[in-house]
Parts: C-alpha cells; sequence; structure tokens
C-alpha cells in the first residue's frame, strides 16, 4: 500500500514529493537559520530602535538630525544593497581587515547579513515608534506633570507603555517585512529557507521543487506570525477597542456594492 | 549608468501591472460573485504571504518550465525564453497588484454610500458612477497606501538582480568586483536609490496635495 502511494507519486505527481521529503530535514534547518536571522535582528533592532525614537520625537537638532539621516539612508534604499554594502564592501578597506573584528565577524556573512537586518529593522522601527510617541494624548501626558512625575519617569511609566501598545499593529507589518527581507541572506551563501530551496533545485537541476516548498513554509510562518500578532492586538489593545470599532467597522452593505 | 535606466523601467512597468492587479484583485474583492471573491483572497493571501525574491525566483526557473512544456503539449509554440525583465517585472508587479488590492477596497470601503447611492438616483450606470463618483475619491483615499506600496516596489526591484538581469545593483556589483572597489559601487547604487526614492516622495506629495484639495483635514488634538 504505502510502496505503491510512492510509486504513484514517483511517476504521475508533476512535482517530485518524494526527493521533497527525503530533504525536508534540510528545510527545517533551512527555516530554523531563517526564523534565528529574522528574531535576532528584530531583538537588537528594537532595542537599538527605542532610544533612536525618543530622540526622534525630541526637539534637539543635533541628535535629531543624525538619527534622521541614519533613518532616511535606510528607509530609503533596499535592503539586498545595505547587505551587500556591508559584507563585499567593507572588504575594500585595509585597515577594516586589519581589525580584530574582521576575522571572527566582518568576513562572516551570518553576522554580516545580522548587522544589516538589524540596522535595517532599528531603522524603520524607529519611525513607527516616534509616530505612535508623539501621537500620545496631551491628557495624559499633563497628567503625570501634574502628578510630579519627572522627564524620564513620565517616559517610562505613561508615554512608552501606551505607545508600544498603539504601535502594535504596524510592527506586525514590520516583522512581517523583516521575515519576508531576510530571503537576501540566501545571496550572500547563507543556506537559510531559501537558501535551501535554491541548493535544492541546483543540485538536482529542479525548476520548482525547493522554491515551492520553501514558498509554503513561508506562507505558514506568515500565517502563524500574523495570528499570534492578532491574539497580541487582542489582548494589548483591548481599552481601545470600543471606542474604534464604532468609527473603524466599514458600513454593512456598502461592501456588497458591485463596482 | 544604464542599469539605473533598467531600474526605472522595470520599476515603472511593474508598476502598471500592479495596478491593474491592484483595481482587478478590489474589484473581485467586493464584487458578489461568490468564487471571485474566494479567488481574490486566495491571490493576496499567497502573494503577501510569500517573499518576493522566491516568487521571482519561482516564475524565473519555474514558470519557464511550466510555460515550455504547455506549449510542448498543445503545440501551440516552440521553446520560448521569458526574459530575465519579463519574469521581475512581471512578477514584482503581481505582487506588488496584492498589496494594492488591499489598498483600493480600503479607499472604495471608505466612500460614503449616500453619494454611490446618489449617484444611482441620478440615473448613472456603473460606469459612470465609476468613473464620476468612486475613482475620483478613491485616488484620495487611497493615496497614502499607495505612496507606502510604490516606495517599497521601487526597493524590490532591486532583487530581480539575483536571476541575472543587468540592472543598477548587477552593473554595480560585477564593475565594483573588477575594480576591487566593491564598498565604491554599492555605496553609488544606495545613492541612487535613494535619489530615486526621495524624488518619488516628491511627486505623491505634490499628487496627495491635488487630490486633497478642498478638503479640510482635522487636527489630531
Amino acid at each position: 500500500m504505502g510502496e505503491s502511494i510512492i510509486a504513484f507519486l514517483e511517476t504521475w505527481s508533476p512535482i517530485d514529493i518524494v526527493l521533497i521529503a527525503q530533504n525536508f530535514d534540510r528545510f527545517l534547518w533551512g527555516a530554523l537559520v531563517t526564523l534565528q536571522l529574522t528574531v535576532i535582528s528584530l531583538v537588537v533592532g528594537g532595542l537599538l530602535s527605542i532610544p533612536l525614537a525618543i530622540i526622534r520625537s525630541g526637539n534637539n537638532p543635533f541628535l535629531n538630525a543624525p538619527v534622521w539621516a541614519f533613518t532616511y539612508l535606510f528607509r530609503g534604499t533596499p535592503l539586498l544593497v545595505q547587505t551587500y554594502l556591508i559584507y563585499y564592501g567593507l572588504g575594500q578597506f585595509e585597515w577594516v581587515r586589519q581589525t580584530a573584528l574582521w576575522e571572527p565577524i566582518l568576513s562572516q556573512a551570518w553576522w554580516c547579513a545580522l548587522i544589516a537586518f538589524s540596522l535595517n529593522t532599528a531603522a524603520y522601527t524607529t519611525e513607527l515608534l516616534r509616530g505612535s510617541i508623539i501621537t500620545t494624548s496631551k491628557g495624559e501626558v499633563e497628567a503625570a506633570k501634574a502628578c510630579g512625575l519627572g522627564k524620564w519617569m513620565r517616559f517610562r511609566r505613561i508615554v512608552l507603555p501606551s505607545a508600544f501598545r498603539r504601535a502594535l499593529p504596524a510592527y506586525s507589518n514590520e516583522v512581517i517585512f523583516m521575515l519576508h527581507g531576510s530571503v537576501v541572506a540566501s545571496t550572500i551563501t547563507i543556506q537559510d529557507l531559501l537558501g535551501v530551496g535554491r541548493w535544492l533545485n541546483g543540485r538536482y537541476y529542479l525548476a520548482y521543487e525547493g522554491f515551492i516548498t520553501a514558498a509554503v513554509m513561508y506562507l505558514i510562518i506568515v500565517l502563524l506570525v500574523s495570528r499570534g500578532f492578532r491574539l497580541w492586538e487582542k489582548h494589548w489593545l483591548k481599552h481601545l477597542y470600543p471606542l474604534d470599532a464604532v468609527e473603524a467597522r466599514p458600513k454593512k452593505g456598502l461592501a456588497s456594492f458591485r463596482v | 549608468m544604464s542599469g539605473t535606466w533598467v531600474t526605472i523601467q522595470l520599476a515603472l512597468i511593474s508598476l502598471a501591472i500592479s495596478l491593474m492587479f491592484g483595481l482587478l484583485g478590489a474589484w473581485a474583492k467586493l464584487s458578489k460573485n461568490y468564487l471571485a471573491q474566494k479567488t481574490a483572497a486566495g491571490y493576496t493571501t499567497i502573494v503577501r504571504g510569500v517573499p518576493d525574491l522566491v516568487l521571482i525566483l519561482l516564475v524565473f526557473y519555474g514558470g519557464q518550465e511550466l510555460f515550455n512544456s504547455l506549449g510542448t503539449a498543445t503545440g501551440l509554440w516552440d521553446y520560448v525564453e521569458i526574459s530575465q525583465f519579463a519574469a521581475g517585472a512581471g512578477t514584482i508587479g503581481i505582487v506588488f497588484g496584492g498589496y494594492m488590492t488591499e489598498t483600493f477596497r480600503g479607499a472604495i470601503i471608505a466612500i460614503p454610500r449616500g453619494q454611490i447611492e446618489a449617484g444611482v438616483a441620478c440615473g448613472m450606470d456603473r460606469l459612470t458612477i465609476f468613473r464620476r463618483v468612486i475613482w475620483p475619491q478613491m485616488v484620495r483615499y487611497a493615496l497614502p497606501g499607495f505612496s507606502n506600496n510604490w516606495l517599497v516596489q521601487i526597493k524590490s526591484t532591486a532583487l530581480v538582480s539575483v536571476i541575472g538581469l543587468q540592472d543598477v545593483v548587477y552593473n554595480g556589483f560585477v564593475a565594483g568586483k573588477s575594480t576591487r572597489q566593491l564598498f565604491t559601487f554599492m555605496f553609488a547604487v544606495l545613492i541612487i536609490y535613494l535619489l530615486l526614492t526621495a524624488v518619488s516622495d516628491l511627486v505623491l506629495r505634490w499628487l496627495d496635495r491635488k487630490y486633497s484639495k478642498g478638503i479640510v483635514r482635522s487636527d489630531n488634538g
């Protein structure tokens, strides 16, 4: 019975399912590399973005300008070019190669990808957090002042917790964007999920199998992540729901109009 | 720098494709037809769930084989080679069509129903309502989302260099490699992209002002 199914798959299936099953452990490892790169760079980038967002939402021009330039540069250019610049570009300089960091970090594809991804997501997250910090309602800040909270205490207790919550829906997009962006790692020799797909196709001279498997696995990860964020939003944004629901809900019947 | 021109062409052609798919997708999502709704939902889920580079590779390598075996099976066409440009522009267009679908759908929903009913009451047919009532306002509502999509789309064109299209990234990389000055050349590529996004940003802001004429923005206080 089992053999006949395999024989059927081998002869009739348009894609080689047996080969994918045989190499499935490699795909799982690839997925692990993808998740590892995504999660670490999100954590590093997220931590970097908090002080940067506080600077960007303040009005000190000397601090504000360089942070603005950083976010503008990283948000205005493709992640692929940034990654190439760090991985291939830094080797051009002799003094970079002389430093102690060259051998263990800057010549390694994994570290370069991590640096590029972290800086990239830090830039996006900074602007996103800035947006939600400056839209904190004035009344909350005034109330905190009236209670005698100092500037840092105000940030820590009032502004940031509420800003983080309101940034959550936009941040879920950034997480998925970063997951999508991590495919760039496969172009600098890293065996991430797409890297494994490319390896499989190259090795067995195939056209679809590796890419389709990678695509399906990316899709599953993205669906799980967005489901997770929806639950999170439900928990952390509960206090905002009744008001928003009234405004944001599209009027029924409108959607049914045919255009 | 002929690569820059290739990149600009790629971006504009894929934009045209994505607008087409976006309008089609929004229309399908808002239609009463069950099949059209489900197809559009499946389309946006897949296209927004899978990274664009994976789809570009799949279309370039897999699509080629599928297209040719289809040709052999039906006997309609001989061996055809899909160019990197066609695969790249087509895939990026289809992918961003998925994002545009969501943007347009949201924009159409935002138009007050009473205006459409008023159009019906004035005896307009469906096409006239779309042209006179929905389209001008849809553009305004969709513009912020559209701007976002477009800026991401320009940057996505860099990925097509991976399948060997000689765009600005590919050319910069090859030139940098042969002169052993990869940093200099990649940095130049970076600046070119920065210029492209900066110019688009200016144009989009101008468009936004033009289409929101006569609209009073409410204060966020």
